[in-house]
């Protein structure tokens, strides 16, 4: 036993063959659906996908300096932006997910009534109900950040907290502070510490969250694997990618749907 | 309360299983951590000893830039080597981002000064203690340099012990230039951050669990190795 411990110790520190790098969302690998695909991308094409798991902003700085093959991403202005500044070679579309508003079970602000989202956030912004926005740059921050906008509400004072963290991050300092939060729903229904906290507002068109995948630019950093950032995003948009996504499920609730066009 | 006690259910079940994840994650912990204390040992420790006996002009400012390094945040260092390291930093063309050497060049800046600071400050004891009689028998640099760092060995000792505690433990460089990836980059402290981000405070708390034994084990077994601290010795 101890031999062996010690014979690991000295073993070269690994290094796989046939790797590459994503960066990913938070909100992508908290909801635990990165654990079914990539044992079947592996088995399917042989590569080992590495995840960084980062915000949006954080996952395109990666891609734009050519630290990452390829990100998967939901910020579309953002990636837009990406592709034009020619740091992607393309943009696809792979599936989405929704997001939810978490606040406290007795619903303080009495969110759950509102007709859409805006007025949901309106009646949060007018209660002063303490609201925790992720402010970290992240597909789920530009998002709440558009939603305000389109309430016509410019978010701040004491009862608006930016914490710049992650969406688990965020829900935690939220269900400390019996605040609402903007989260996507795979990382809500995942989330380990729901304490007092549950779904105050969803199902507004609005709220939709769509997922896509950009291989980075081997023009511009000659050392990408673009070969196997093409191979994986074959596989992303294969019918077995499509049945694990729309087949994975928590507690019942299909969190993903597979939108990619062939 | 309920948290704390099924972090403890949790640390018990993941070691009685032997969980090959948490086998993998704590062997890279160690690999980690133990090369950057070694490395950091082979430049620190001559360099405290050096310091000590060698009388130069900048010594003092030498020393005491030396002390205050103890205090480099490690998350500036993380962000440092990581620009240093990505592929549009100026040794992006070594591919090193992301990857276990990476993390020890991080954990290497980190715990050099504190090695050798340490080692400074024994050794200069010691040094007043020896001078006399090395400098009578017309000891080379050398000779005393190496005098000192053996008969100050469990000072020494205790320098390696305070690095390996600070390199096991520390996460904010580590996460910024190993990026945390699951099988590649993943270590002890980047999995106890990642899972309190789940909300998962039960597992986050068991692997904290196993970090301090480790550390504990680390620092006793070294003891004994040194044979320090036993009977008739000190």
């Amino acid at each position: 036993m101890i031999r062996a411990f010690i014979l690991a110790l000295l073993m070269p520190l690994a290094v796989q063959a046939d790797t590459m790098r994503m960066a990913v969302t938070t909100s992508f690998n908290n909801s635990g659906l990165a654990d079914v695909l990539l044992p079947a991308i592996e088995a399917d094409t042989g590569l080992q996908v590495q995840l960084l798991v980062v915000g949006t902003g954080q996952a395109l700085r990666l891609g734009a300096a050519g630290d990452v093959d390829a990100v998967l991403v939901h910020s579309r202005t953002a990636e837009e932006a990406f592709v034009a500044e020619g740091s992607g070679t393309h943009r696809r579309e792979i599936m989405y997910n929704d997001f939810v508003v978490v606040g406290p079970v007795d619903d303080p602000a009495g969110a759950s009534d509102a007709a859409t989202a805006a007025d949901a956030l309106t009646r949060i912004s007018e209660t002063a109900a303490p609201f925790v926005s992720r402010g970290d740059d992240s597909g789920t921050h530009k998002a709440e950040l558009r939603l305000w906008d389109s309430a016509g509400i410019a978010p701040e004072g004491d009862w608006y907290r930016p914490v710049g963290a992650g969406m688990g991050a965020a829900l935690n300092t939220a269900a400390g502070m019996g605040a609402y939060v903007l989260s996507d729903r795979a990382s809500w229904l995942n989330f380990g510490n729901k304490d007092g906290m549950a779904i105050a507002f969803q199902g507004d068109p609005v709220l939709f969250n769509q997922y896509a995948y950009l291989p980075v630019n081997p023009a511009k950093h000659d050392h990408v694997k673009a070969e196997a950032a093409a191979r994986l995003e074959d596989w992303l948009v294969s019918p077995k990618a499509q049945a694990l996504i729309d087949g994975y499920r928590i507690a019942g609730e299909q969190l993903f749907t597979f939108n990619a066009q062939r | 309360m309920d948290d704390l006690i099924a972090g403890l259910a949790a640390a018990f079940r993941l070691i009685v299983t032997a969980d090959p994840e948490l086998i993998e994650i704590s062997i890279r912990s160690l690999q980690v951590t133990l090369t950057a204390v070694a490395i950091g040992c082979l430049l620190g420790l001559p360099l405290g000893a050096w310091l000590a006996v060698r009388r130069f002009r900048w010594r003092r400012g030498v020393i005491a830039t030396l002390n205050a390094l103890i205090g480099l945040p490690p998350v500036v260092v993380g962000l440092v080597v990581y620009l240093m390291l990505s592929r549009s930093g100026p040794f992006g063309v070594l591919g090193l981002l992301f990857t276990p050497t990476a993390m020890i060049i991080a954990q290497v800046i980190i715990v050099t000064p504190l090695v050798a600071s340490i080692a400074h400050q024994a050794m200069r004891e010691l040094w007043a203690e020896y001078h006399d009689l090395l400098i009578s028998m017309n000891a080379t640099k050398t000779q005393r340099i190496l005098t000192l760092l053996i008969d100050g060995r469990r000072a020494l000792l205790l320098a390696a012990l305070a690095g390996f505690g600070r390199a096991i433990g520390e996460v904010g460089a580590i996460m910024i230039v190993g990026g945390n990836i699951d099988g590649a980059t993943r270590v002890l402290t980047t999995a106890i951050a990642l899972e309190t981000g789940r909300g998962d405070f039960a597992l986050a708390l068991g692997l904290g669990i196993v970090l301090i034994v480790l550390s504990l084990l680390i620092s006793g077994a070294s003891h004994w190795a040194m044979r320090t601290e036993r009977q008739g010795r000190w």
